[in-house]
């Protein structure tokens, strides 16, 4: 039999090859380092991320530009490169970089010795790169597999901590089940159109098609799949146990990473490929970014533990996302990328001091292990504030400029509805963002801890890292809080492949 | 004609795959487990899918089924559930209630839907021309390449994962 070799366009492949040949590489240089020394297998995986970024931007202008082709296709658009794929490239990369940061003091503490960690989150990265470039539902589904499976195994990398154990073993179940309504949903397209990739369903559906019955019926269950995994309201169970459960350094990573993972294909498959259902399904998605708001917001508010505190503030953070996705258009769009980015600095930020201020083994998990930090750690301190501030929506910062553009495209987009509940939902944020700063201004530590009150840089070199992790997010966040105009021009240009 | 092979094994499927969750004891699960996997097959022989008719058998009904019960059996699980895990008739009554409306959401418009749907590419005159094993395998190396070197990768995370988790 004739085996025809399809014609490849290698450039899809070019930021993604790094990470994938980087896990690898971590992988085998782990099985040849001696103990103590696995963390130089953390300084191979930077480089590998540098590399992805570098080459990402690389292919921005001169890959994309000159020959006046906007979009190039993978083998059988398995991988679209366009600027949304880069865009969405380069937040990852981001985002892989400061969890590295930030894991290697922690796991000097919490893991010792296990270089896999190293190579799972590289993978985990390559799969959320994959999903969000991918251009056919079956590739979008195996890059979620492949971020989610080595997440279940992150999360349970203490595996001495029942807490961890048993948030390695639900975030396992909830998505398997996730998963199922993916494919289902994926199915049923495939049912309908006869097609997965994208491109096919979108010209199937322009050629005169309605959407049929079972199509809608699919699209519907992709939007639970998709759902699940930014952990919008009545999907949102497994979120606060596993995030409260897994290793601090991996909560910061699933919080940043699954988010903007998920959104992009979130917004490829219903924005690009599906315009039809986005107008179908909207109504279904405003109910959804109102309740996830509110719920997340609300139920914020009572907890006494900072990590848990996180899990439903991301789940709120969702529901602004879910804001931008009904208003649509290209500035809704471009603002949830701007937010994603503001997102992922101010979270990862927050989780770098969290473990930054960690005392030893003994972590900080509880609001009230805060008490007097703002004297104690005041540089570190001062950063947290900054996130918080960022987190609630106050100027001059990311998380400021982010909601604004939200709801103005919410405004623009004739919800203002829609607009006045996300800004009342601001407000309610405000009490428990800034009720940690009051807490470590304005209480008494309990017990004040040894030595390190003068504010002098910690003793592990590798907590360095972490502090680092912080100074980057926080003159991220700063910088996207002053001067915005660069960012959203650049997801303004890497929307328009998608939004027009 | 084909309904009449299609109706009883669409019908053993779903009444193992309800087996498999009401029934107590887990050995007869994995059991009725395997009479799901034979139902499907031969749902995939229907579909000129014989390969993976036969790599269902082999690899789902054959290897993975053999190692659920090695884990039942070597876990000592082969006797009835505890109790805490037993039935509670108000739930199970309000999860089968919104089962059954989900599912009368799917099938009263699927029912109602005129196929329309365009063929796939692998019509059956494709399958017979090129041959059924051919067929995946060049797809699996050609169009599916991209998808099958991510299983890979996937497969190569659920290892390290196995391992990270069952080393002491």
């Amino acid at each position: 039999m004739e085996l025809i070799l399809p014609q490849i366009d290698w450039a899809p492949f070019v930021p993604l090859a790094p990470v994938a040949i980087g896990g690898l590489t971590t992988l085998t240089a782990e099985l040849f380092l001696p103990p103590g020394r696995k963390h130089l297998v953390a300084i191979l995986s930077l480089i590998a991320l540098a590399a992805a970024i570098l080459l990402s931007i690389n292919s921005w202008g001169p890959v994309l530009d000159p020959d006046r082709r906007m979009v190039r296709y993978g083998i059988h658009d398995s991988v679209v490169l366009d600027r949304f794929s880069l865009f969405f490239y380069l937040v990852l990369g981001l985002i892989g970089v400061l969890t590295i940061l930030l894991s290697m003091g922690y796991l000097h503490n919490a893991a010792p010795d296990q270089g896999e960690y190293y190579s799972l989150v590289l993978f985990s990265v390559l799969g959320m790169m994959l999903m969000a470039a991918g251009g056919d539902l079956i590739v979008i589904f195996l890059g979620l597999e492949t971020f989610s499976l080595a997440l279940y195994t992150l999360a349970g990398f203490r595996k001495t901590e029942l807490r961890s154990n048993e948030s390695a073993l639900k975030y396992l179940l909830l998505g398997a089940f996730a998963s199922g309504f993916f494919l289902y949903g994926i199915a049923l397209i495939y049912g309908a159109t006869g097609t997965t990739i994208l491109r096919q369903i979108t010209a199937f559906l322009a050629d005169g098609h309605p959407p049929e019955p079972l199509f809608l019926i699919g699209g519907g269950l992709l939007l639970v799949g998709f759902g699940f995994k930014i952990a919008s309201v009545p999907f949102h169970m497994w979120a606060p146990d596993v995030y409260e459960g897994a290793p601090t350094s991996v909560t910061a990573f699933m919080i940043a990473g699954t988010k903007a993972a998920a959104f992009a294909a979130f917004l490829r498959v219903f924005l690009l490929a599906l315009p039809a259902l986005h107008m179908r399904w909207s109504a279904a998605i405003w109910v959804l970014a109102v309740l996830t708001m509110t719920v997340g917001n609300l139920v914020a508010l009572v907890q006494s533990n900072i990590k848990r505190m996180f899990a439903y503030s991301s789940i709120a953070h969702a529901g602004y996302l879910l804001v931008a996705l009904v208003a649509g258009g290209s500035s809704g769009i471009a603002s949830i990328l701007f937010y994603l980015v503001a997102y992922a600095l101010m979270n990862l930020g927050a989780f770098a001091v969290i473990i930054a201020v960690q005392d030893g083994e003994r972590e900080r998990l509880l609001l009230t292990d805060y008490a007097g930090l703002g004297w104690q750690r005041p540089v570190l301190a001062a950063c947290m504030a900054v996130f918080m501030f960022s987190l609630s929506g106050i100027p001059p910062t990311a998380g400021f400029m982010g909601k604004l553009y939200i709801f103005s495209a919410a405004l623009a987009g004739d919800y203002p509805g829609l607009a006045v509940i996300g800004v009342l939902n601001s407000v309610i944020s405000v009490y428990f963002y800034l009720r940690v700063i009051v807490i470590m201004y304005m209480s008494e530590a309990a017990s004040p801890l040894p030595d390190r009150s003068r504010g002098q840089a910690p003793a592990v070199p590798a907590s360095a890292a972490a502090v680092l992790a912080v100074l980057v997010s926080v003159l991220g966040t700063l910088h996207l809080g002053l001067f915005p105009a660069r960012l959203l021009d650049l997801a303004r240009q890497s929307v328009s492949v998608i939004a027009g | 004609m084909e309904w009449l092979v299609f109706v009883p094994l669409a019908a053993m499927a779903l009444v193992t795959a309800v087996l498999v969750i009401i029934l107590r004891n887990p050995v007869y699960c994995a059991l009725s487990l395997v009479g799901t996997f034979f139902a499907l097959s031969g749902i995939y022989l229907l579909l000129q899918a014989q390969f993976v008719a036969v790599v269902q058998v082999i690899v789902y009904a054959g290897a993975i089924m053999v190692l659920f019960l090695f884990v039942v059996m070597l876990l000592d699980l082969g006797h009835e559930l505890p109790a805490w895990l037993q039935r509670d008739r108000p739930r199970l009554l309000i999860g089968a209630g919104a089962v059954a409306i989900l599912l009368l959401e799917l099938v009263i418009p699927v029912g109602s839907w005129t196929a329309r749907a365009p063929h796939g590419p692998q019509t059956s005159e494709v399958v017979g021309a090129a041959g059924n094993t051919q067929l995946v395998g060049r797809l699996l190396f050609t169009e599916f390449l991209v998808p099958f070197e991510i299983t890979s990768i996937i497969l190569l995370i659920a290892i390290i994962g196995a391992m990270v988790l069952a080393r002491r």
